[in-house]
């Protein structure tokens, strides 16, 4: 049985514990909403910048082949890129771990040879550490602007430009809800733009757009502008699971050192209890003792 | 008069939405007028100002590039970044300029030349937009 200045220092560590968890808990949340805003905020842009890549994809397909600008092309894949989205620090629960795995699976799975850009400490460290090819490094804040992403988005564009990868992949976690937050594996380029159907086709062309310069010439600087987008979109993505997976590891740990301290408080009461009435029978004897 | 609707959105956020009666802007082929039940147009803008009219009462707004779709009476400009005359800070903006301006003419060999001719073309459109809502600043003739 520990003693009672035992059980009062244990109480007392864990009970600064759970407020340093709890303190990471009200943080995380306040971070993971701010994500989420940001996220909300660009939806816009992002859903109207695919929807006119779509249309021109299929416009420009459909006028020449020839057409079709470098970023959609398609090339058979010899080596692949992979951009892995993870938080700098731990404490997020399973999320690192997921995403790592994936990243390991995704990386075993292909064919050809593979390169890594790391966006966030955990992924670069684990892609250093598993012997796999890093191409570079990054790392952002939690209230990323887009400028701080494109450094991110040129490379990749400047890679597959100059025929040093035939494919980019993004990595990343989605925030589904608070409580779940789904690995993402994302193809960004060739860029993929969404199917338009025979009938979509005729209806555009006979609404008769003014392009200006060309159809070509939009769709080349629009291509760019939508791979921009979406790594932007996806770090997003990440800051907001990144937060929203540390507010509920933060809750748990609250709860559990919470649920020690209680136990804990009934221990330190017997073990309190007891003592008062080892006192006593201590008392009760010497009394009984001396009368006697 | 009749109005069209006028969506700005950025990748960072949602600009503004309106109900517009004309709106300017700076179209890659030079500045195009919108009106109301103009035909579909698809084109880059180049950076620069646009200008909005509502009410009889222009305003401003400052972008650094982007797309402009024109469909129906509905007008979007997707905008590479975006910022009302009333959001610019004044004061920032000229030290901007100061600063892109002492970046382009410095000689050292370290400076990206074309990112600083953007910078500065960026910094110049900012400056333009925030000082036309000073109401002592001479407007320039309309139409």
């Amino acid at each position: 049985m520990p003693s009672t200045k035992d059980l009062r220092d244990r109480i007392k560590s864990v009970s600064n514990t759970a407020k340093v968890t709890g303190a990471m808990q009200l943080i995380a949340a306040s971070k993971m909403t701010r994500a989420q805003n940001m996220v909300r905020e660009g939806r816009p842009y992002a859903e109207r910048i695919l929807e006119v890549l779509g249309d021109l994809a299929a416009l420009a397909a459909k006028e020449d082949d020839e057409l079709v600008v470098d970023l959609l092309r398609i090339r058979p894949v010899h080596k692949t890129l992979v951009v892995l989205v993870t938080p700098d620090r731990g404490l997020a629960g399973a999320l690192v771990g997921n995403l790592q795995r994936a990243a390991g699976r995704f990386i075993q799975d292909t064919e050809g040879e593979v390169s890594v850009i790391g966006v966030g400490r955990k992924g670069e460290r684990f892609i250093t550490r598993a012997g796999e090819d890093l191409l570079a490094a990054f790392s952002v804040t939690d209230r990323p602007r887009l400028d701080d992403t494109v450094t991110i988005s040129r490379m990749l564009i400047d890679e597959y430009a100059a025929e040093r990868v035939d494919r980019v992949v993004l990595i990343y976690a989605t925030f589904i809800t608070t409580v779940v937050q789904q690995v993402t594996t994302q193809q960004l380029l060739p860029v993929e733009p969404p199917e338009r159907g025979e009938g979509d086709v005729a209806k555009l062309q006979q609404l008769d757009y003014i392009y200006e310069p060309s159809v070509t010439e939009v769709l080349a600087s629009l291509a760019p502008r939508y791979i921009e987008t979406q790594v932007y979109h996806g770090i997003l993505e990440a800051i907001a699971s990144e937060h929203s997976a540390r507010m509920i590891a933060m809750k748990n740990a609250t709860d559990n050192a919470n649920e020690i301290v209680e136990d804990l408080t009934l221990d330190l009461n017997k073990a309190r209890q007891e003592s008062i009435t080892a006192e006593l029978l201590d008392i009760v004897g010497g009394v009984a003792a001396l009368e006697g | 008069m009749a109005t069209f609707q006028l969506d700005i959105v950025s990748a960072e956020r949602h600009v503004s939405s309106d109900q517009v009666e004309v709106l300017v802007a700076p179209g890659i082929d030079g500045e195009m007028a919108i009106l109301p039940s103009h035909a579909p147009l698809l084109t880059i803008l180049k950076p620069g100002e646009i200008r909005v009219v509502k009410d009889g009462q222009d305003s401003f707004i400052a972008v650094s590039g982007g797309f402009m779709e024109v469909m129906g009476n509905r007008t979007v400009i997707l905008a590479d970044s975006a910022e009302r005359a009333e959001e610019i800070d004044e004061a920032r903006a000229q030290a901007a300029f100061d600063k892109a301006e002492e970046r382009m003419t410095s000689r050292d060999t370290d400076v990206d030349f074309e990112r600083a001719v953007q910078q500065l073309a960026r910094a110049r459109t900012r400056l333009q937009v925030a000082r036309r809502r000073r109401p002592m600043a001479p407007t320039p003739p309309t139409g």
